[in-house]
């Protein structure tokens, strides 16, 4: 079913009764030309745009839980494209134009709105350092301003500017960035993928890998044995139990982040506001909540929860830039199970191992790259090689000395 | 993760004392140990869920570096010894 406007007034006419379900249950077939390990926003992506884009119409979607159950179902929603580094930049500027054209390309409502970010800055240091990472924005095409002191109180003056230890000095604005409604992005490409024939399994978990004369031929779940051509794992918090299934060790360690949001609010604040101080960003969700979160907890986990005293920090940030939060309730938090990789960088690449292609390392920025990530791991399964702008989140850019590393901190996973 | 880590040398302590480094089961390669090695140690991780080994630093108390035995996913610590112990190192 096609939705629009007609089909709405329809539909209230005749007593919202003939909606139909936005995708089928169906039971797994013994053969797929591909199967994708993972229900969540980037399997789902890569399943839609490998039978839109690349004609491969025989595919599977394998989901331990429900559709959208993992991150593209717990982060704080914020899309973007303000990266510094030659490898990372123009994927995420690609990403943002799939974002841009993918309501009407879904024929699904993801609430994107393209509300601006501002990253703020509190020295003479980090103002030259977005001053760089601005610069490096245009040289790729992508709008980038400065903001300084005074344009930044017109804008958003309920920030604390006077603060003793952190002075906010100006901020760097991306226009374009924005915010999406992060389970409709999940749905949305569900739908989308549903209606090309992709077959969505959900409540099927992978158990095994079968392997013969060193090739994947298909996977062990617990509703038994699907045959695959190629495999396909998208398993984001989960990549290293999966791909330990074939024998893969990676460069990938499993972290928890941790999310927050307040009761609803009027409209209060327009923007993605992060806090160059720390690690604190914020945006408020059409329904009036402010959605924020900040660092991950800093300890391996693979539990979806998160520990108070990160909580009691976050919040700390959070009234430190805007001291009016101090008086609004908190109604929920949640945790999730980050890809940590080990230069704060994705990876979609092949793997030593016949038809097995690998898609993980999302760290905590997975959410923006939804359609990107789909779209280039869908060009590397129909294709055999990398989209031009996935070309540097190669596996084996670590031990070949190219990480991708925004934060310059090296190889440790809990400071990305 | 549980909130308190039983230092061995200073006692009962919260967890916010302690600096994480990370997976302690790597064991660093000699020098002139081939590419091989030495990629697989600084960048390839087990990453299992379940008992793990971490290196903490008491950074807040004795600086000593600890090695936590503990679970990653029901969040339990089973043990807490000083890293220096199991090399036979000076303690």
């Amino acid at each position: 079913m096609r939705y629009s406007a007609l089909s709405i007034f329809k539909q209230a006419f005749a007593g919202n009764l003939g909606w139909t379900p936005a995708w089928r249950e169906p039971a797994p077939k013994s053969h797929y030309d591909v199967i994708i390990v993972g229900g969540g926003g980037h399997g789902l992506a890569t399943a839609y745009y490998l039978a839109r884009e690349f004609g491969i119409r025989n595919i599977a979607v394998v989901e331990k839980g429900y559709l959208g159950s993992g991150n593209v179902g717990r982060n704080t929603t914020i899309v973007r494209s303000n990266y510094m580094l030659p490898g990372n930049e123009p994927f995420y500027e690609f990403s943002l134009k799939l974002w841009e054209g993918l309501e009407q390309e879904l024929n699904y409502n993801v609430m994107f709105s393209q509300r601006g970010i501002i990253n703020l800055y509190h020295n003479d240091g980090q103002r030259d350092q977005y001053i760089r990472r601005g610069n490096a924005m245009m040289m790729e095409g992508v709008g980038a301003e400065l903001l300084d002191r005074e344009s930044l109180k017109k804008m958003l003056p309920f920030l604390n500017f006077e603060h003793a230890r952190f002075p906010i000095m100006g901020g760097l604005l991306q226009k374009r960035a924005g915010t999406a409604r992060h389970d409709a992005v999940a749905w949305g490409f569900a739908r989308g993928a549903d209606r090309l024939g992709v077959d969505l399994i959900q409540n099927c978990e992978v158990t095994g890998i079968r392997r013969e004369n060193g090739a994947v031929t298909g996977v062990e779940t617990t509703r038994g044995f699907i045959g695959c051509n190629k495999l396909a794992l998208a398993a984001a918090g989960n990549t290293s139990r999966v791909g330990e299934m074939a024998g893969l060790k990676l460069p990938i360690e499993s972290h928890v982040l941790q999310a927050f949001v307040t009761e609803g609010l009027k409209p209060c604040i327009d923007h993605v506001i992060t806090y160059g101080a720390g690690h604190f960003y914020i945006s408020q969700s059409d329904k009036g909540g402010l959605v924020f979160g900040a660092e991950i907890d800093g300890y391996s986990s693979y539990a979806q929860r998160g520990n108070l005293a990160t909580a009691e920090h976050v919040m700390e940030e959070g009234v430190t830039m805007i001291p009016g939060l101090s008086r609004v309730r908190v109604l929920r938090a949640w945790g999730g199970v980050m890809d940590m990789s080990m230069d704060g960088s994705p990876i979609i690449d092949r793997t030593p191992i016949e038809n097995l292609y690998l898609n993980c390392g999302w760290c905590y920025g997975g959410f923006k790259a939804t359609p990107a990530s789909g779209f280039c791991f869908a060009h590397l399964i129909a294709k055999g090689e990398s989209h031009h702008v996935a070309r540097a989140l190669r596996l084996d850019r670590f031990e070949r000395g190219f990480p991708i590393d925004e934060a310059g901190v090296g190889t440790q996973p809990n400071l990305h | 993760m549980a909130s308190l880590i039983s230092c061995p040398h200073c006692g009962t302590r919260a967890k916010e004392e302690f600096f994480i480094r990370g997976d302690a089961t790597p064991v660093r390669p000699a020098p002139m140990a081939g590419d091989d090695m030495w990629n697989d140690y600084v960048h390839v991780r087990a990453n299992p869920r379940g008992r793990i080994r971490e290196y903490w630093q008491h950074v807040a108390g004795c600086r000593r570096w600890l090695v936590v035995e503990r679970d990653n996913f029901t969040h339990e610590v089973f043990s807490v010894s000083d890293a220096a112990a199991g090399r036979g190192g000076e303690r």
